[in-house]
């Protein structure tokens, strides 16, 4: 390509479509300025413009989380790089491929506590997998390079890029090729699992009698969902996932027995109690989901797959590690297991099959149907149905959340979308825009509370901006949820501070910023409304569904205790 | 129990604050840390002493390698290797008895003086950290003015190396 002679805003606008990037999330402010002035009056990056920083991160995040292509955000220094490090940490912790390009103060002002300057690359470095100080124009392409590489392999995560803004001064002109390859010998994510250890774990797996697949994130994230489908079919093992890994494998599947861990499935639990060998594939045996760690699958040999070495043995012990993308590991598996001499011991599988049909049978997700209030979890089978399981649904953080993982039955990859490792309120309905706009044509649902949707209500002001036409499931019960739940079991009922006081009119509010507002508060009116809802197709649709304020998650794992000391509900304790 | 590890890692402003950072996120212990750049300029070299369990310094090991500005760690506690600790020594040194038996000490410990006043000696000892704690135990204690160490630098013995 011949180069052409560009100033460092042009470049980054040039980058930006070079590297197939169509949309960028921002908030401008002084040391962007000339970079905004880049991208005026061109076409091949849109700009979204957001309310608030925060916002810009979770979008980005929705998108990358939709698409797999890393998400995009462009904020100026200072107030503008603090206010999106929670949308940073948020996508760090689940590891979603992000690049942050954020302004900074001129070269020769920093460390002078200029205006809005703060040290960003100190700020971020705990909660990005890299970050960059630009010092150089010069070195402005090769540097956005190596942070789009960086963020999208491997592990992905968010990489930042500190722009000063004398390194995007338009006067100063170079020439510009976009850089194709990059090479950095501290860098070389290992993506082929080692032949031996997967001969090893191929042999463990096949002589499993009490198998369980124990699938994650790193599933969705290294695009493997079809590799697991088939790896599962073959073998006929029972298969769980984390609340990361939701989708990856069909939840509509007989073999698939539901969520894991905290607010998981009984018989999800209960197999993973008595497993003889466990099954981990791109997940990283976080807290929520083992519960005791001296109690975590107490007769099983564990095999681990994972990109990252360092996932593997940080909490529990493993027999099989496996270093690898899951995708390429699944691969090779999935063929050791076709050529095999051996075949699982079938006997010993049907017997294993009726023990989890037993633990099914205990309906742990059941719920009072005829209650004169709305149930929270009877919303979301109604959203469920009016959108034939085939939305994206993003949530934030609490009750609903957990209501959304167990009711709404993903059956692709890619379709939930949800703050696990962070567990940030405010990421609904920012995410839920980066996933619209990915999608323009699919039915985009925000899962939310009246507590966590007002940690970015501003955002319904982007919607209108941009057409979004998402539809929002507020489960308004008056009270931080999952605050409230574990002040009724933990505190003895003494709910210090999480009552929702003085909440605003909600559907007036969304008229207010040009949208459809409904109020639902009985029962027989949740299926009418919302397929009316639903049919509002151009519309945002904000519907705050009255709900039952003393609802509980059910099953529920106390903090510290084991799989199998689990509570059904507050009448249906442990058998 | 004990580890010294050796990092290899990129010459660039914020290399050491991430190692740094990370032990710090994380609740490793930092016993000492040393780096300054190699005979590559493009490369620094950091000797870390820290100490906890094996699973502990594993998952401190994967940590310092998924850092992208680490090229190589190598854990030098596996094999053989030389450790050495630089130290400088201030002594108050007055008095010909008390100078002789001062300079006999640093000559006994193999350090020298490298500073001297009426009143004041300074003595450059390296070696293990043992060996310097074992002088600052064997000088009269009301000598010691100011102490400084370097922390631990170490090396692989024999063909073992850490190097690209």
């Amino acid at each position: 390509m011949n180069s052409v002679e560009l100033s460092g805003g042009q470049i980054i606008v040039q980058f930006l479509k070079d590297e197939g990037i169509d949309v960028v999330f921002g908030y401008p402010g002084g040391a962007v300025l000339h970079i905004y002035d880049a991208l005026y009056g061109q076409e091949d990056v849109k700009h979204i413009l957001v309310r608030h920083e925060q916002a810009a991160a979770h979008a980005a995040d929705g998108y990358a989380r939709a698409t797999g292509k890393p998400g995009v955000l462009l904020v100026t220094s200072g107030p503008g790089i603090t206010n999106a490090v929670t949308g940073i940490a948020t996508a760090h912790m689940d590891s979603i491929p992000m690049v942050i390009l954020s302004g900074q103060v001129a070269l020769p002002y920093i460390g002078s506590d200029a205006f809005q300057e703060v040290d960003a690359v100190g700020i971020t470095r705990p909660c990005v997998k890299h970050n960059f100080l630009v010092k150089d124009v010069r070195d402005l392409a090769e540097t956005l390079k190596k942070a789009f590489y960086i963020a999208s392999s491997g592990r992905p995560g968010p990489v930042l890029v500190d722009i000063p803004k004398d390194t995007t001064d338009p006067k100063i002109k170079i020439p510009y090729t976009h850089p194709k390859k990059v090479e950095m010998r501290s860098y070389n994510p290992v993506v082929k699992g080692h032949p031996g250890q997967i001969r090893r774990a191929a042999d463990l797996i096949l002589s499993a009698r009490r198998p369980m697949i124990y699938s994650g994130g790193g599933v969705v994230l290294s695009n493997a969902a079809s590799e697991l489908v088939e790896f599962t079919r073959t073998l006929g093992y029972p298969i769980t996932s984390t609340l990361m890994g939701l989708g990856a494998y069909p939840a509509t599947d007989r073999q698939f027995v539901g969520m894991l861990g905290m607010h998981g499935t009984y018989e999800a639990n209960m197999g993973m109690h008595e497993c003889d060998v466990l099954i981990a594939i791109g997940a990283r045996f976080d807290d929520r989901v083992t519960g005791k760690l001296e109690q975590f699958c107490p007769t099983a040999k564990i095999v681990h797959i994972d990109i990252d070495p360092a996932s593997i043995a940080k909490t529990v012990k493993v027999d099989v590690p496996i270093v690898g993308d899951v995708k390429n590991v699944l691969r090779e598996l999935n063929k050791l297991i076709k050529d095999a001499d051996t075949v699982p011991d079938a006997a010993a599988l049907a017997k294993w099959w009726v023990q989890i049909d037993e633990w099914r049978g205990k309906n742990c997700l059941a719920y009072d149907r005829k209650s004169a209030l709305i149930k929270p979890q009877f919303v979301l089978e109604k959203v469920y149905e009016a959108t034939r399981g085939d939305a994206y649904v993003t949530s934030d953080v609490g009750q609903h959340q957990m209501w959304a993982a167990q009711f709404y039955k993903f059956d692709q990859p890619r379709r939930w979308i949800n703050s696990g490792g962070l567990g940030t309120m405010g990421f609904g309905l920012p995410s839920a825009m980066g996933v619209q706009l990915a999608f323009p044509e699919k039915e985009v649902v925000c899962v939310t509370g009246e507590a966590s949707i007002q940690m970015c209500i501003q955002e319904l002001s982007t919607c209108l901006q941009y057409h979004l036409p998402i539809k929002i499931i507020n489960l308004n019960n008056r009270y931080m949820g999952m605050v409230r739940q574990w002040q009724e079991f933990f505190y003895e009922g003494r709910y210090s501070m999480s009552y929702m006081d003085a909440l605003p009119d909600f559907v007036k509010l969304a008229e207010a910023y040009g949208h459809v507002g409904m109020r639902i508060d009985k029962p027989e009116d949740v299926e009418g409304a919302v397929k009316e809802a639903f049919a509002l197709k151009d519309r945002l649709v904000f519907m705050d569904f009255i709900t039952d304020q003393k609802e509980n998650v059910y099953p529920m794992i106390a903090a510290g205790k084991g799989h199998h000391e689990m509570h059904l509900s507050s009448e249906r304790e442990l058998a | 129990m004990r580890h010294i590890i050796s990092v290899l890692l990129e010459n660039e402003s914020g290399a050491l604050s991430r190692v740094a950072g990370l032990f710090s996120a994380r609740g490793y212990n930092i016993e000492s840390l040393t780096v300054a750049p190699t005979e590559d300029a493009s490369l620094s070299r950091m000797t870390l002493v820290t100490s906890g369990s094996d699973s502990v310094v594993e998952q401190i090991i994967k940590q310092l390698n998924k850092l992208i500005d680490v090229v190589k760690v190598s854990d030098l506690s596996e094999g053989e290797h030389l450790e050495r600790e630089l130290s400088l020594i201030k002594l108050r040194a007055e008095g010909g008895e008390a100078r002789a038996e001062l300079k006999r000490m640093a000559d006994i410990f193999r350090g020298h003086i490298i500073d001297v006043t009426e009143s004041i000696y300074t003595v450059e000892l390296t070696g293990t950290g043992d060996k310097i704690d074992a002088f600052l135990k064997a000088v009269d204690q009301k000598c010691i003015l100011e102490v400084v160490r370097s922390g631990a630098t170490g090396i692989a013995r024999g063909e073992r190396s850490l190097s690209l």
